[in-house]
C-alpha cells in the first residue's frame, strides 16, 4: 500500500525541498522525521509526504525492518555455519533500505549493490533467492524483469551507469516510471558514477541516484573519499540533492518519494544521501576491529534505525504485544524458510558450466562442453576407447 | 633463511623496496590500516606513513593514472589493484598511458609502475574475484607481466619489478597467499635469477609442461603422479609471461617432443595459444604430437560451487599427459 502515489496534500507541496530551476540541497540539514529516541519530529513540507501513511502501515515498516534484520542474520550465522561462502550483512541500513524500498512503484526498476538485500526483499525477491548467489550456487538469484530488480551489482558504481540507460529508455518511451541507483559512499569516487551524474543530468532522465553514506568503504572512512558531504558533489553535476537520516524510515520514504515523484513528472534525476552506519562488518570475510574504534559503533548504536521506529510506536500504543508478536513470528518464519531453502538448495551439475555463455549455439562452447562431458564420463568405469 | 607465507614474502619484499628508495610509493584500496584485504601490506603504512602507504578513495582509473603522473615525476609507484576483476577500470591508463608512454616520448619519459594484481581462483569466491585477466595485458605491448609461483620468488620479483624502469605486472595467486616457502631475505637481487627468465621446476624426460602462478605446484604434483606410472614430466614455471624465455621452453621440447600447457584464464587467444605456435615454429621438427591445451574453459567464471570444474587439476592436467603421450585418454578415438 505504502507503494501507491503519496497522499493529495504532497501534489499541493509546490517544492518539497528541492528546486529543479536552481540545484541546490536543503542546507546541511539532514532531513529527520523521528529522532534517534523515537520522537515524531513535523517538518512543514516533508510531512506533507507521508501523511497518508496509516498507523497500520507504521507497523508494517517496523515489521519489514524486523525481518530483513533478522533475514540478514541468518545469512550471517549461515555463512559461519559453513552454508554460504560469504555474506555482506546490512545491520544497520534497514531504515534506509526499507524506505527507499517501500516508496518505489511496481513498474519502477532498481539497479542495487550487493548490500541491498531490504531493498530486493521489498521488491518481493524471495529469502533463498537472496543468499543463492552467496552460496555459489549461481551468479545470481533471480530474474530481474520478475521483481523489477536488477542482479546485485559486485563492480563498485557500475550500476549507476545501466539505472541511468535504463531512465533514458523510459523518458524515449514517454513512460511515467522510475529508475533508481543504490550505491555506497565509497562507490561515488568512482568514474562510473560521476559519468552517470552527467548523462542523468545532460538528458535530465528519470533516475533516482539513493547513495548510503555508510561512513565505510570496507576500512576505508568516509573522509578518503570525500572532504565535502556526499551530497554536495550532485550539485556540480547540476543534480538536485537530499540529505536524510538513513536511520529514519519515515524521512527516508519521505524523500524517496519526492525524488519520484519530480522523476514521475520529467524534473530529471535526484541524488539522495541518506546517512547511516554499517555496523557490521564490511562482509563475513572482513575483521572491523583492525581499522575502526568500537566507541563509533556504540554512538551509531544509539541511532538505531528499529529501536526509534519501536520507540515512536510505544509513545503512540501502536505496538501492542500482539502486533510486536505477529512481527517476531514473521520474522522466525522468514528465517526459517530461508534456513531450509539453504540447506536444501540441490548442488548445480557440472556441465550447468557452459549454459547460457551465448544467447545462440556457440560452436567453441559446444566443443568444450562436448570435451569435458567426455572426461567426466572417463571415471566411470568403462574403458575410455570402448565409451567413445 | 625464514620460512613465509606467500603474502609475508611479498609484504618483506615491499618493505625492502621502501626502504631502499625513497621514491617508492604504495597506492590501492584499503592497503592502509587493514594491510590490504589479503594482508600483503601489513604494517607498511605504520612502518613509512600515509604519503607513502597510500589508501586512495575507490576509483582504479585514478590510482593508475596518478601513478603515471607520479612516474613523470620520478616515483616508482606500486598500485594494488584489489581483486583481479576489478582492474577493468583501470584499462584505458594501464594500456593507453602506461604501456605507450616510453615509446610515445622516444624514451624520454619512463614509466617504472608495478601493478599488483592478486588473480585466479579456488577460493570460493563471488564473481569478478577469481579472475585470470592475464593475457590481456601480455597482449600489450609496452607491459612487461609476470606471476610468482612461490615465496622466494615472491620476495625477489616484487623487488625486481619496481627496480625496473619498464611498466611491470605482477600477478599473484592468491589461492597461495598462504602457502609457506623458505626465503633468503638477504638474497643480492643482481644474483638472483631474472624475473624475465623461466624455471625448470621438476627435471622430466617424456613429456614438457608448461605453466606459470598458481598451477606450478598442482603441475608439479601431477608430474610426481606420473612419475608413479613411469611417466617423467619436466614442469616449468615461466615466471615471465611477456615476454615469455622461450629457450628455456624449447630446450625441454627438444628433449621430451611433447608440450602441454596449463593455465587457469580461458583457452581461445590465451597464453597456451601463444606457446603452443611459438614452440611449434622453433622446434616444429622435435615434436612428436600435437601441443596439448588444459585450462579454464571459455566462459565467464564461474560461480564457486563449480569452480574446481572449470580450474585445470591434477586429473586433467594427466590427461592431458596422456594425450601428449598417445596413451588413452578421454579423447582417444576423438580426431581433432
Ligand atoms: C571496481 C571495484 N573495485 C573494488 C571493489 C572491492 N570492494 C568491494 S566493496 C568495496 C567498498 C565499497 O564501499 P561503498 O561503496 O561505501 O559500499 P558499502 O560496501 O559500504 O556498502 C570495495 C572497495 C569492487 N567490488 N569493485
Ligand atoms: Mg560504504
Amino acid at each position: 500500500m505504502l507503494t501507491d502515489e503519496p497522499g493529495q496534500d504532497a501534489y499541493k507541496a509546490s517544492n518539497p525541498g528541492i528546486s529543479a530551476a536552481s540545484p541546490r540541497r536543503t542546507g546541511g540539514d539532514l532531513v529527520q522525521l523521528i529522532s534517534p529516541e523515537g520522537e515524531r519530529i513535523s517538518h512543514p513540507e516533508f510531512d506533507l509526504w507521508v501523511s497518508d501513511v496509516t498507523d497500520e502501515q507504521l507497523c508494517s515498516l517496523y515489521e519489514d525492518m524486523l525481518v530483513i534484520r533478522r533475514i540478514d542474520a541468518e545469512a550471517t550465522a549461515l555463512q559461519r555455519q559453513g552454508e554460504l561462502a560469504l555474506w555482506p550483512p546490512l545491520l544497520g541500513q534497514e531504515a534506509s533500505q526499507i524506505g527507499a524500498g517501500r516508496a518505489l512503484r511496481d513498474d519502477d526498476f532498481v539497479f542495487p549493490s550487493y548490500r541491498d538485500n531490504g531493498v530486493a526483499y521489498c521488491r518481493g525477491v524471495e529469502p533463498t533467492d537472496l543468499v543463492r548467489a552467496w552460496r555459489g550456487n549461481a551468479l545470481s538469484g533471480w530474474d530481474p524483469y520478475r521483481y523489477n530488480i536488477a542482479t546485485q551489482q559486485i563492480i563498485i558504481g557500475s550500476q549507476s551507469l545501466h539505472a541511468t540507460g535504463y531512465a533514458m529508455g523510459i523518458q524515449n518511451d514517454g513512460a511515467d516510471s522510475v529508475a533508481v541507483a543504490l550505491f555506497g559512499d565509497g562507490a561515488t569516487s568512482e568514474g562510473d558514477v560521476s559519468e552517470a551524474m552527467v548523462f542523468a543530468a545532460s538528458f535530465q532522465v528519470p533516475v533516482v541516484f539513493i547513495c548510503q553514506n555508510n561512513h565505510w568503504a570496507i576500512s576505508e572512512p568516509v573522509r578518503i573519499q570525500s572532504h565535502i558531504q556526499i551530497a554536495d558533489r550532485a550539485s556540480g553535476f547540476g543534480i538536485p540533492a537530499i540529505r536524510v537520516d538513513g536511520n529514519d524510515v519515515l524521512a527516508v520514504l519521505a524523500v524517496t518519494r519526492i525524488a519520484l515523484d519530480r522523476a514521475r513528472k520529467g524534473g530529471g534525476p535526484t541524488f539522495i544521501e541518506a546517512v547511516t552506519y554499517r555496523m557490521g562488518p564490511h562482509t563475513t570475510a572482513d575483521d572491523p576491529t583492525r581499522y575502526r574504534d568500537a566507541n563509533e559503533l556504540e554512538d551509531w548504536a544509539a541511532k538505531d534505525p528499529i529501536a526509534r521506529l519501536k520507540a515512536l510506536l510505544l509513545t503512540k500504543g501502536l505496538l501492542t504485544e500482539e502486533v510486536e508478536a505477529q512481527a517476531q513470528a514473521k520474522a522466525d518464519e522468514v528465517a526459517r524458510k530461508l534456513r531450509a531453502g539453504v540447506i536444501n538448495m540441490p548442488d548445480p551439475a557440472p556441465l550447468d558450466l557452459f549454459k547460457h555463455v551465448y544467447s545462440t549455439p556457440n560452436s567453441w562452447i559446444e566443443r568444450q562442453r562436448d570435451h569435458y562431458s567426455r572426461y567426466l564420463e572417463s571415471f566411470n568405469g568403462s574403458t575410455q576407447e570402448g565409451a567413445l | 633463511m625464514s620460512k613465509l607465507t606467500f603474502a609475508r614474502a611479498i609484504n618483506a619484499g615491499l618493505r625492502k623496496s621502501l626502504e631502499n628508495d625513497p621514491k617508492v610509493v604504495l597506492m590501492g584500496e584499503d592497503i592502509g590500516a587493514l594491510g590490504g584485504v589479503f594482508r600483503v601490506t601489513d604494517g607498511l603504512q605504520k612502518d613509512f606513513g600515509k604519503h607513502r602507504v597510500v589508501d586512495t578513495p575507490l576509483a582504479e582509473s585514478a590510482i593508475i593514472g596518478t601513478a603515471v603522473g607520479l612516474a613523470y615525476r620520478g616515483y616508482r609507484p606500486v598500485c594494488e589493484i584489489q581483486f583481479d576483476g576489478f582492474i577493468y577500470p583501470a584499462f584505458d591508463q594501464i594500456v593507453s598511458q602506461v604501456a605507450k608512454m616510453h615509446y610515445r616520448t622516444q624514451g624520454r619519459v619512463n614509466m617504472p609502475i608495478t601493478i599488483r594484481v592478486p588473480f585466479g581462483g579456488g577460493i570460493g569466491s563471488p564473481e569478478h574475484h577469481s579472475e585470470s585477466p592475464e593475457a590481456y595485458f601480455t597482449h600489450t605491448s609496452g607491459l612487461r607481466v609476470i606471476s610468482v609461483s612461490n615465496p622466494q620468488d615472491a620476495y625477489t620479483m616484487i623487488q625486481q619489478a619496481i627496480a625496473s624502469d619498464d611498466p611491470v605486472l605482477y600477478f599473484e595467486p592468491k589461492r597461495r597467499y598462504h602457502d609457506k616457502g623458505e626465503v633468503d631475505e638477504a638474497a643480492d637481487l643482481s644474483t638472483a635469477l631474472s624475473m624475465e627468465k623461466a624455471r625448470v621446476v621438476a627435471a622430466g624426460s617424456d613429456v614438457t609442461l608448461v605453466t606459470y602462478g598458481p598451477l606450478v605446484k598442482t603441475a608439479s604434483d601431477a608430474a610426481m603422479a606420473a612419475a608413479d606410472e613411469g611417466v617423467s614430466v619436466e614442469v616449468i614455471d615461466l615466471r615471465s609471461l611477456a615476454p615469455i624465455d622461450f629457450p628455456v621452453v624449447e630446450a625441454s621440447v627438444r628433449k621430451t617432443g611433447r608440450l602441454v600447457i596449463t593455465h587457469e584464464a580461458g583457452q581461445s587467444g590465451g597464453l597456451g595459444a601463444e606457446i603452443a605456435a611459438s614452440v611449434t615454429e622453433r622446434c616444429f621438427n622435435y615434436l612428436e604430437s600435437a601441443p596439448v591445451r588444459i585450462t579454464g574453459f571459455d566462459i565467464p567464471y564461474p560461480y564457486s560451487k563449480l569452480e574446481m570444474h572449470h580450474l585445470p587439476d591434477l586429473d586433467r592436467i594427466l590427461d592431458g599427459v596422456d594425450r601428449a603421450l598417445g596413451r588413452a585418454n578421454s579423447l582417444s578415438g576423438l580426431e581433432g
